[in-house]
Protein backbone atom coordinates (compact mmCIF):
# COMPACT_ATOMS: atom_id res chain seq x y z
CA UNK A 1 0.00 0.00 0.00
CA UNK A 2 2.89 2.29 0.62
CA UNK A 3 4.29 2.18 -2.87
CA UNK A 4 1.42 4.00 -4.61
CA UNK A 5 1.48 6.67 -1.92
CA UNK A 6 5.22 7.09 -2.30
CA UNK A 7 4.85 7.26 -6.06
CA UNK A 8 2.11 9.86 -5.73
CA UNK A 9 4.26 11.92 -3.41
CA UNK A 10 7.21 11.69 -5.76
CA UNK A 11 5.10 12.80 -8.70
CA UNK A 12 3.91 15.78 -6.67
CA UNK A 13 7.43 16.76 -5.72
CA UNK A 14 8.56 16.26 -9.28
CA UNK A 15 11.83 14.77 -10.40
CA UNK A 16 14.75 17.12 -10.81
CA UNK A 17 15.20 18.26 -14.38
CA UNK A 18 17.71 16.21 -16.33
CA UNK A 19 19.95 19.21 -16.90
CA UNK A 20 20.33 19.63 -13.14
CA UNK A 21 21.82 16.21 -12.51
CA UNK A 22 25.56 15.78 -12.13
CA UNK A 23 27.55 13.06 -13.91
CA UNK A 24 31.15 12.19 -13.28
CA UNK A 25 33.93 10.49 -15.15
CA UNK A 26 37.29 10.32 -13.42
CA UNK A 27 37.92 13.78 -12.03
CA UNK A 28 35.42 15.48 -14.32
CA UNK A 29 31.95 16.60 -13.24
CA UNK A 30 29.42 17.13 -16.02
CA UNK A 31 26.41 19.35 -15.31
CA UNK A 32 23.74 21.43 -16.99
CA UNK A 33 23.67 19.70 -20.36
CA UNK A 34 20.93 21.45 -22.29
CA UNK A 35 19.82 22.36 -25.78
CA UNK A 36 17.26 24.60 -27.41
CA UNK A 37 14.12 23.39 -29.10
CA UNK A 38 14.21 23.55 -32.89
CA UNK A 39 11.56 24.16 -35.53
CA UNK A 40 11.90 21.06 -37.67
CA UNK A 41 15.25 19.38 -38.26
CA UNK A 42 16.68 21.55 -41.06
CA UNK A 43 18.43 24.10 -38.90
CA UNK A 44 21.30 23.04 -36.64
CA UNK A 45 20.71 22.48 -32.95
CA UNK A 46 22.98 23.48 -30.12
CA UNK A 47 24.55 21.80 -27.11
CA UNK A 48 25.59 23.55 -23.93
CA UNK A 49 27.18 21.87 -20.89
CA UNK A 50 29.42 22.68 -17.94
CA UNK A 51 32.48 20.62 -17.11
CA UNK A 52 34.38 20.92 -13.83
CA UNK A 53 37.83 19.39 -13.53
CA UNK A 54 38.38 18.56 -9.86
CA UNK A 55 41.69 16.85 -10.56
CA UNK A 56 45.23 18.14 -10.74
CA UNK A 57 45.81 17.40 -14.43
CA UNK A 58 44.49 19.30 -17.43
CA UNK A 59 42.11 17.56 -19.78
CA UNK A 60 40.22 18.59 -22.90
CA UNK A 61 36.87 17.91 -24.54
CA UNK A 62 37.83 16.61 -27.97
CA UNK A 63 34.57 15.38 -29.44
CA UNK A 64 30.81 15.03 -29.14
CA UNK A 65 28.45 12.43 -30.57
CA UNK A 66 24.69 12.04 -30.41
CA UNK A 67 22.10 9.94 -32.22
CA UNK A 68 20.05 13.09 -32.95
CA UNK A 69 22.71 14.67 -35.19
CA UNK A 70 24.62 13.29 -38.15
CA UNK A 71 27.39 15.82 -37.77
CA UNK A 72 27.91 17.27 -34.31
CA UNK A 73 30.91 19.57 -33.98
CA UNK A 74 32.52 21.78 -31.38
CA UNK A 75 32.40 25.45 -32.29
CA UNK A 76 33.29 28.69 -30.64
CA UNK A 77 31.49 31.96 -31.19
CA UNK A 78 34.13 34.63 -31.61
CA UNK A 79 33.36 38.32 -31.87
CA UNK A 80 36.27 40.13 -33.53
CA UNK A 81 36.07 43.82 -34.41
CA UNK A 82 32.32 43.73 -34.00
CA UNK A 83 31.77 40.71 -36.26
CA UNK A 84 30.62 37.34 -34.94
CA UNK A 85 31.85 34.18 -36.57
CA UNK A 86 31.82 30.55 -35.49
CA UNK A 87 35.11 28.79 -36.14
CA UNK A 88 35.41 25.08 -35.45
CA UNK A 89 37.08 24.31 -32.14
CA UNK A 90 39.35 21.29 -32.37
CA UNK A 91 39.02 20.85 -28.62
CA UNK A 92 37.82 22.71 -25.55
CA UNK A 93 40.45 22.93 -22.78
CA UNK A 94 39.33 21.72 -19.34
CA UNK A 95 42.17 22.93 -17.09
CA UNK A 96 42.82 21.34 -13.69
CA UNK A 97 40.71 22.85 -10.93
CA UNK A 98 38.53 24.88 -13.28
CA UNK A 99 34.99 24.87 -14.63
CA UNK A 100 34.54 25.30 -18.34
CA UNK A 101 31.14 26.19 -19.71
CA UNK A 102 29.88 25.54 -23.19
CA UNK A 103 27.43 28.42 -22.92
CA UNK A 104 25.64 30.98 -25.10
CA UNK A 105 28.14 33.27 -26.79
CA UNK A 106 31.17 31.03 -26.34
CA UNK A 107 32.01 27.41 -26.91
CA UNK A 108 29.05 25.31 -27.98
CA UNK A 109 28.28 22.04 -29.67
CA UNK A 110 26.72 22.64 -33.09
CA UNK A 111 24.39 19.76 -33.92
CA UNK A 112 24.24 19.64 -37.71
CA UNK A 113 22.24 17.12 -39.67
CA UNK A 114 19.54 16.73 -37.04
CA UNK A 115 17.70 13.44 -37.41
CA UNK A 116 14.67 14.75 -35.53
CA UNK A 117 13.04 17.93 -34.30
CA UNK A 118 14.30 18.79 -30.82
CA UNK A 119 11.14 19.28 -28.77
CA UNK A 120 10.97 21.25 -25.56
CA UNK A 121 10.70 18.96 -22.55
CA UNK A 122 12.28 16.02 -24.31
CA UNK A 123 15.85 14.88 -24.06
CA UNK A 124 18.59 13.10 -25.96
CA UNK A 125 21.89 11.51 -25.02
CA UNK A 126 25.24 13.01 -25.92
CA UNK A 127 28.58 11.25 -25.62
CA UNK A 128 31.39 13.56 -24.61
CA UNK A 129 34.90 12.38 -25.44
CA UNK A 130 37.74 13.71 -23.30
CA UNK A 131 41.38 13.44 -24.28
CA UNK A 132 42.38 11.71 -21.03
CA UNK A 133 39.24 10.85 -19.09
CA UNK A 134 37.64 9.04 -22.01
CA UNK A 135 33.96 8.93 -22.91
CA UNK A 136 30.88 9.67 -20.87
CA UNK A 137 27.27 9.72 -22.06
CA UNK A 138 24.94 12.21 -20.39
CA UNK A 139 21.30 13.16 -20.99
CA UNK A 140 20.66 16.56 -22.55
CA UNK A 141 17.47 18.40 -21.67
CA UNK A 142 15.74 20.29 -24.48
CA UNK A 143 14.58 23.66 -23.18
CA UNK A 144 12.47 26.28 -24.98
CA UNK A 145 13.91 28.29 -27.88
CA UNK A 146 13.96 31.27 -25.53
CA UNK A 147 15.84 29.49 -22.76
CA UNK A 148 19.11 30.99 -21.59
CA UNK A 149 20.01 28.03 -19.38
CA UNK A 150 18.50 25.40 -17.09
CA UNK A 151 16.76 26.62 -13.97
CA UNK A 152 18.66 24.65 -11.33
CA UNK A 153 18.99 25.91 -7.78
CA UNK A 154 22.72 25.41 -7.90
CA UNK A 155 23.15 26.45 -11.53
CA UNK A 156 25.93 28.91 -12.04
CA UNK A 157 24.39 30.62 -15.04
CA UNK B 1 62.51 45.77 -72.46
CA UNK B 2 60.36 48.19 -74.39
CA UNK B 3 56.68 48.32 -73.72
CA UNK B 4 54.20 48.97 -76.47
CA UNK B 5 51.62 51.68 -75.93
CA UNK B 6 49.04 48.96 -75.44
CA UNK B 7 51.17 47.31 -72.74
CA UNK B 8 51.66 50.67 -71.02
CA UNK B 9 47.94 51.21 -71.05
CA UNK B 10 47.41 47.77 -69.53
CA UNK B 11 49.91 48.48 -66.75
CA UNK B 12 48.26 51.81 -66.08
CA UNK B 13 44.86 50.12 -65.88
CA UNK B 14 46.24 47.49 -63.50
CA UNK B 15 47.74 50.20 -61.30
CA UNK B 16 44.46 52.07 -61.22
CA UNK B 17 42.60 48.89 -60.33
CA UNK B 18 44.96 48.27 -57.40
CA UNK B 19 44.46 51.82 -56.18
CA UNK B 20 40.70 51.52 -56.50
CA UNK B 21 40.69 48.22 -54.65
CA UNK B 22 42.87 49.65 -51.87
CA UNK B 23 40.57 52.62 -51.50
CA UNK B 24 37.54 50.34 -51.43
CA UNK B 25 39.11 48.16 -48.73
CA UNK B 26 39.87 51.24 -46.63
CA UNK B 27 36.46 52.80 -47.13
CA UNK B 28 34.53 49.58 -46.66
CA UNK B 29 36.29 48.70 -43.39
CA UNK B 30 33.82 46.22 -41.93
CA UNK B 31 34.89 46.86 -38.37
CA UNK B 32 33.83 50.50 -38.42
CA UNK B 33 30.98 50.80 -35.94
CA UNK B 34 28.15 53.23 -36.59
CA UNK B 35 28.93 56.64 -35.21
CA UNK B 36 26.47 58.57 -33.12
CA UNK B 37 26.44 61.51 -35.49
CA UNK B 38 23.60 63.94 -35.50
CA UNK B 39 20.74 62.73 -37.66
CA UNK B 40 22.27 59.44 -38.72
CA UNK B 41 19.14 57.81 -40.03
CA UNK B 42 19.63 54.30 -41.33
CA UNK B 43 17.02 53.05 -43.76
CA UNK B 44 15.74 49.72 -44.99
CA UNK B 45 13.21 48.49 -47.53
CA UNK B 46 12.63 44.77 -47.25
CA UNK B 47 9.73 42.34 -47.63
CA UNK B 48 8.18 40.65 -44.61
CA UNK B 49 7.10 37.01 -44.59
CA UNK B 50 3.97 37.87 -46.60
CA UNK B 51 5.95 39.77 -49.20
CA UNK B 52 4.87 43.26 -48.17
CA UNK B 53 7.69 45.80 -48.38
CA UNK B 54 8.38 47.34 -44.99
CA UNK B 55 10.49 50.45 -44.45
CA UNK B 56 11.57 52.46 -41.44
CA UNK B 57 8.84 54.98 -42.31
CA UNK B 58 6.17 52.37 -41.44
CA UNK B 59 7.28 52.53 -37.82
CA UNK B 60 7.56 56.29 -37.31
CA UNK B 61 6.79 57.14 -33.70
CA UNK B 62 8.11 53.83 -32.38
CA UNK B 63 11.49 52.78 -31.14
CA UNK B 64 13.01 50.09 -33.33
CA UNK B 65 15.16 47.33 -31.89
CA UNK B 66 17.01 45.99 -34.93
CA UNK B 67 19.04 42.82 -35.30
CA UNK B 68 20.75 41.34 -38.36
CA UNK B 69 21.11 37.56 -38.28
CA UNK B 70 20.13 34.28 -39.86
CA UNK B 71 17.90 31.49 -38.68
CA UNK B 72 20.44 28.65 -39.11
CA UNK B 73 22.61 30.34 -36.52
CA UNK B 74 22.67 28.06 -33.46
CA UNK B 75 24.18 30.29 -30.80
CA UNK B 76 24.35 34.06 -31.28
CA UNK B 77 20.96 34.64 -32.91
CA UNK B 78 18.78 32.59 -30.52
CA UNK B 79 20.59 34.13 -27.58
CA UNK B 80 19.95 37.67 -28.79
CA UNK B 81 16.36 36.99 -29.87
CA UNK B 82 15.71 35.44 -26.44
CA UNK B 83 16.88 38.65 -24.84
CA UNK B 84 14.73 40.74 -27.17
CA UNK B 85 11.73 38.53 -26.30
CA UNK B 86 12.40 39.01 -22.60
CA UNK B 87 12.63 42.78 -23.08
CA UNK B 88 9.29 42.81 -24.94
CA UNK B 89 7.62 40.78 -22.16
CA UNK B 90 9.09 42.99 -19.44
CA UNK B 91 8.06 46.23 -21.17
CA UNK B 92 4.46 45.36 -20.32
CA UNK B 93 2.09 48.13 -21.42
CA UNK B 94 4.97 50.00 -23.11
CA UNK B 95 5.62 47.10 -25.47
CA UNK B 96 3.55 48.69 -28.25
CA UNK B 97 6.01 51.60 -28.34
CA UNK B 98 8.85 49.29 -29.40
CA UNK B 99 9.06 47.30 -32.63
CA UNK B 100 11.70 44.54 -32.67
CA UNK B 101 12.87 43.71 -36.21
CA UNK B 102 15.02 40.78 -37.38
CA UNK B 103 16.66 41.35 -40.77
CA UNK B 104 17.93 38.18 -42.41
CA UNK B 105 21.46 38.25 -43.83
CA UNK B 106 20.73 34.81 -45.33
CA UNK B 107 17.40 35.69 -46.96
CA UNK B 108 17.00 32.98 -49.59
CA UNK B 109 17.57 30.11 -47.17
CA UNK B 110 15.61 31.82 -44.39
CA UNK B 111 12.57 32.27 -46.61
CA UNK B 112 12.76 28.60 -47.54
CA UNK B 113 13.09 27.50 -43.91
CA UNK B 114 10.36 29.87 -42.74
CA UNK B 115 11.13 33.23 -41.21
CA UNK B 116 7.87 34.06 -39.42
CA UNK B 117 7.67 30.71 -37.63
CA UNK B 118 11.19 31.29 -36.37
CA UNK B 119 10.79 34.85 -35.12
CA UNK B 120 7.38 34.19 -33.57
CA UNK B 121 8.78 31.21 -31.67
CA UNK B 122 10.77 33.77 -29.69
CA UNK B 123 8.12 36.46 -29.52
CA UNK B 124 5.09 37.25 -31.70
CA UNK B 125 6.06 40.94 -31.75
CA UNK B 126 9.33 40.31 -33.60
CA UNK B 127 8.99 41.16 -37.30
CA UNK B 128 11.20 39.15 -39.64
CA UNK B 129 12.31 40.75 -42.93
CA UNK B 130 14.12 38.94 -45.75
CA UNK B 131 14.84 40.70 -49.02
CA UNK B 132 16.98 39.95 -52.02
CA UNK B 133 20.74 40.42 -52.18
CA UNK B 134 20.50 44.07 -53.25
CA UNK B 135 17.91 45.05 -50.61
CA UNK B 136 19.85 43.23 -47.89
CA UNK B 137 23.18 44.82 -48.83
CA UNK B 138 21.52 48.25 -48.95
CA UNK B 139 20.06 47.84 -45.45
CA UNK B 140 23.35 46.57 -44.04
CA UNK B 141 25.30 49.42 -45.58
CA UNK B 142 22.81 51.95 -44.28
CA UNK B 143 23.25 50.55 -40.76
CA UNK B 144 27.03 50.32 -41.28
CA UNK B 145 26.91 46.64 -40.44
CA UNK B 146 28.90 43.80 -41.89
CA UNK B 147 27.91 40.37 -43.03
CA UNK B 148 29.59 37.82 -45.21
CA UNK B 149 28.88 34.35 -46.47
CA UNK B 150 31.61 31.93 -45.48
CA UNK B 151 32.01 28.67 -47.35
CA UNK B 152 32.24 25.80 -44.90
CA UNK B 153 31.96 22.27 -46.28
CA UNK B 154 30.93 20.98 -42.84
CA UNK B 155 28.06 23.46 -42.43
CA UNK B 156 24.49 22.86 -43.61
CA UNK B 157 24.25 23.70 -47.37
CA UNK B 158 28.03 24.21 -47.34
CA UNK B 159 28.13 27.70 -45.87
CA UNK B 160 27.58 29.79 -42.79
CA UNK B 161 27.36 33.53 -42.20
CA UNK B 162 29.52 35.85 -40.17
CA UNK B 163 27.75 39.04 -39.15
CA UNK B 164 27.64 42.00 -36.78
CA UNK B 165 25.80 40.61 -33.74
CA UNK B 166 24.82 43.83 -31.96
CA UNK B 167 21.31 45.19 -31.44
CA UNK B 168 20.60 48.65 -32.84
CA UNK B 169 18.16 51.11 -31.35
CA UNK B 170 16.42 53.57 -33.68
CA UNK B 171 14.38 56.40 -32.22
CA UNK B 172 10.78 57.38 -33.04
CA UNK B 173 12.01 60.00 -35.53
CA UNK B 174 14.31 57.52 -37.29
CA UNK B 175 17.54 58.62 -35.62
CA UNK B 176 20.12 56.00 -34.79
CA UNK B 177 20.33 56.17 -30.98
CA UNK B 178 22.80 53.51 -29.90
CA UNK B 179 23.84 49.92 -30.16
CA UNK B 180 23.72 47.20 -27.53
CA UNK B 181 26.81 45.01 -27.83
CA UNK B 182 26.23 41.30 -28.19
CA UNK B 183 25.68 39.81 -24.73
CA UNK B 184 24.09 42.91 -23.17
CA UNK B 185 21.69 41.52 -20.55
CA UNK B 186 17.96 41.96 -21.24
CA UNK B 187 17.63 43.95 -18.00
CA UNK B 188 20.15 46.56 -19.23
CA UNK B 189 18.32 46.92 -22.55
CA UNK B 190 15.02 47.20 -20.69
CA UNK B 191 16.32 49.92 -18.37
CA UNK B 192 17.69 51.91 -21.29
CA UNK B 193 14.39 51.65 -23.18
CA UNK B 194 12.33 52.59 -20.13
CA UNK B 195 14.41 55.73 -19.66
CA UNK B 196 13.44 56.79 -23.21
CA UNK B 197 9.75 55.84 -23.36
Amino acid sequence: MRTPILAALLSLVGLPALACETFTIGNLMIEHAWSRATIGAERPGVLYVEITNTGSADDALVGIATPVAGMPMLHETVVTDGVASMPHAMSVPVPAGQTVALAPGGYHGMLMGLTTTLKEGEGFPVTLTFRDAGEVTVPVEVLSMRAEGPDCEHAGQ
Amino acid sequence: MRLTTFQKALWAAAGLACLAYGTWVLVADPATPPRAEAAFRPVFSLPDAEGRIRTEADFAGKHLLMFFGFTSCPDVCPTTLSEVAQVMDDLGSDADKVQPIFISVDPVRDRRLGLAAYTSAFHPAILGLAGDEVQTRAAAESFHIYFERQDDPAAPDGYTMSHSPALYLIGPDGDWLRQFAYGTPASDILNDLRSRL
